[in-house]
């Protein structure tokens, strides 16, 4: 079985400071990781890998230095790994950035084999949008099977596949047909080590490099910013609080430093306090 | 589509110099819609705020707000169109098919592409549930528009466009996203993040009858069973008035109890930082922040919580947020309207203590 995970460079947001003054993002040095989402794609396509054979060809549309996130997927045991990078993609939105993905993919599925599976992980922790999976999909015409928590039936004969899938107020339990696109869920899953074999052959690895041409995109003026329907006009940073933290005084044995937070509560809203007494008149 | 569209200016020209210049076919597209959620017979509270929202962008723009429901029970349909009309919406499109009994993305897209095709809105806005975020992009990409996801505040621009704002990298900046050369202007927005409206009890509106004559041995995916989630211990921080969260800095499984102890005095929901997911103190429905749940209670209690970035975006709409820290220089107390020095550990019990004396002083004196 072929799949493909597509995964993404993302900054490492933990260690994202915003300026305390200026209130802008302090974006210099800070290290780049996988997506953490894509990280639960990768382990469970791994694992079907291991199970019924096959072959996992990580893809990744970024910069050329997002080739780092490739190599790192190639230690965690990933076959393959496919680069999709061009000036012409700098600026896409979602609707691009589907498109793009999706040429890469059918120009994967023509070399190396049509993959049974699309992963993406539920959404990047950057863009946060969670569009780019189902534009995939509907661009590609496969079913989508979104917010997966566990792949409960895998049937390749029959090339059937049943998933359970997170909805509100419960998991739906699906069962779709092949070719399909997953988006997994997170803590679905524990990404495995690296094993220092894997390390070595990745160090060495060639990754695949495809520009848009090669890709078989003639039409520019759908990728990147062209291509883009969005159009971000205004960067800003929020509001700041003007007013600053009012402190409560940490005097005295803890009975008196919390009533006097609690007055200091009250202060600010007699709602809450309203709402508290009102609430406790109706328990008892 | 794709020939209709001016290219925006070359490298370096930035978008803020796109030409906006609506191509003449999208002329036509005229009135607000918004994406009902029902699932199991239930509307999502989402889509009264959204329907709430819709209703202001309409009037500013002069035109109808209009809302989508499906489903494969009439009655039930029926029913939920009076509720739209009582939040706002002049019109109803009721699609009503056995074929939409449970939600799936092939059969919802072609529904609702379908009729935007027909009735041609100019905006259109979902939920930015797992239901809606799995329906608006498919149907964004069917329909080759712009979407801005979990948008945070919407506006018409003095031009008319539909102005979306929304947190770039991890809410730390705003930007506001515009669709300028393509209908419908499609947007999503988080549960919570705009206020329920007033409902308007006997307020009624046109229904829009719509066969989406649905074959169901087209469709390749099919729902196998539904396991609803145990209604017990079952989280509604979204819509608590009053949470009370703690994190690390309480150092225990044991220790966080006290905050458990605490929200129960109050009748508020507890909730807590991620790390106390992974370490399984708390589940992940009480996962507060831009991973979890994003609440705007009245008040917010956050105990032993360093107030990261991530968690901050997530309970930024709280009216008052009240910290408990022992380090006065944790990021907590920059967006804090209230805090202590203090250590969580002993406090929670005195807190505890200090609201039940009070409250119970409060009901004899009553
Ligand atoms: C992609 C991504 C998504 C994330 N999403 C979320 C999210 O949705 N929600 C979320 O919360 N986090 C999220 N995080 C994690 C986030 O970055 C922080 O790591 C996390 O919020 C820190 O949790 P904490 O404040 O409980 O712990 P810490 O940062 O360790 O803070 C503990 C605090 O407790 C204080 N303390 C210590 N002892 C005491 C005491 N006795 N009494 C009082 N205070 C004490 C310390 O001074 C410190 O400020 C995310 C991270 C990533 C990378």
């Amino acid at each position: 079985m072929h799949i493909v995970v597509c995964i993404k460079q993302v900054p490492d947001s933990a260690q994202i400071r915003v300026h305390p003054v200026t209130n802008t993002i302090m974006r210099q040095g800070v290290p780049t990781i996988i997506n953490p989402y894509d990280l639960f794609a990768l382990e469970e396509a791994l694992r079907l890998r291991d199970k019924f054979g096959g072959e996992v060809t990580v893809l990744t549309m970024g910069p050329p230095t997002a080739v780092e996130s490739l190599r790192k997927a190639l230690t965690f045991g990933a076959d393959r790994a496919v680069l999709l990078t061009d000036r012409y993609f700098a600026g896409s939105d979602t609707l691009a950035t589907s498109f793009a993905l999706s040429m890469a993919l059918k120009k994967i599925g023509a070399e190396f084999g049509d993959p049974a599976i699309i992963f993406t992980g539920k959404q990047t922790i950057d863009g946060d949008t969670a569009q780019v999976g189902p534009g995939i999909a509907k661009r590609l015409d496969r079913n989508q099977l979104t917010y997966v928590s566990k792949i409960v039936e895998t049937d390749l004969v029959n090339r059937t596949i049943t998933v359970e899938r997170r909805a509100e107020g419960g998991v739906q339990v699906l069962q779709s047909r092949f070719p399909v696109l997953i988006t997994m869920l997170e803590a679905t899953n524990e990404m495995r080590r690296g094993s220092v074999e894997n390390a070595l052959k990745a160090a060495r690895a060639e990754v695949v490099t495809w520009n848009a041409e090669a890709v078989g995109i003639e039409d520019l003026t759908q990728c990147g910013l062209r291509g883009s329907p969005t159009i971000v006009k205004k960067v800003f940073a929020p509001g700041g609080r003007t007013d600053e933290v009012q402190l409560v005084d940490n005097e005295g044995n803890p009975e008196a430093r919390a009533n006097a937070l609690i007055d200091a509560i009250f202060a600010r809203s007699p709602d809450v306090e309203k709402d508290l007494f009102d609430q406790a008149a109706h328990h008892f | 589509m794709a020939e209709d569209k001016k290219p925006a200016t070359p490298q370096g020209g930035g978008r803020a110099n796109t030409r906006k210049e609506l191509p003449e076919h999208f002329k036509a597209y005229k009135h607000v819609w918004v994406a009902v959620e029902i699932e199991h017979g239930q509307i999502h509270s989402v889509s009264f705020e959204l329907l709430g929202e819709g209703r202001k962008l309409a009037d500013k723009r002069g035109v109808e707000l209009a809302a989508v429901v499906m489903g494969d029970d009439r009655a039930r349909l029926e029913e939920a169109a009076k509720e739209c009309f009582e939040f706002g919406a002049d019109c109803v499109y009721l699609a009503c098919d056995p074929a939409l009994v449970h939600y799936r993305n092939e059969t919802a897209t072609n529904v609702l592409t379908d009729l935007v095709n027909t009735y041609k809105p100019e905006i259109l806005l979902l939920g930015a549930t797992n239901l809606g975020r799995d329906l608006a992009g498919s149907v964004a990409t069917t329909l080759k528009t712009g979407l801005t996801a979990d948008s945070t505040e919407l506006e018409i621009d003095e031009e008319g466009s539909l102005a979306a704002t929304r947190p770039t990298f991890g809410g730390s900046l705003l930007c506001t996203i515009f669709t300028l050369n393509f209908r419908p202007q499609m947007a999503t927005v988080r549960p919570r993040v705009m206020p329920m409206p007033e409902r308007d009890p006997g307020r009624t509106g046109r229904i829009v009858e719509f066969d989406p004559q649905i074959v169901e041995d087209d469709i390749v995916t099919k729902v196998l069973d539904f396991i609803a989630d145990r209604d017990s211990d079952k989280a509604n921080l979204p819509y608590a008035d009053i949470v009370v969260a703690g994190g690390l800095g309480l150092g225990s499984e044991e220790n966080f109890q006290l905050v458990k102890r605490l929200a129960e005095v109050m009748g508020a929901e507890y909730g807590g930082s991620r790390p106390l997911v992974q370490k399984g103190w708390i589940t992940a429905d009480r996962q507060i922040g831009q991973t979890g749940k994003t609440i705007r209670p009245k008040l917010y209690i956050a105990a032993g919580i360093s107030g990261a970035i991530q968690h901050r975006v997530g309970v930024e709409g709280a009216d008052m947020i009240v910290a408990i820290n022992t380090d006065p220089k944790a990021p907590i107390f920059e967006f804090a309207h209230l805090g202590i020095v203090a250590d969580a550990v002993t406090l929670l019990p005195a807190l505890t203590q200090a609201f039940s004396a009070r409250l119970r002083i409060n009901r004899l004196a009553s």
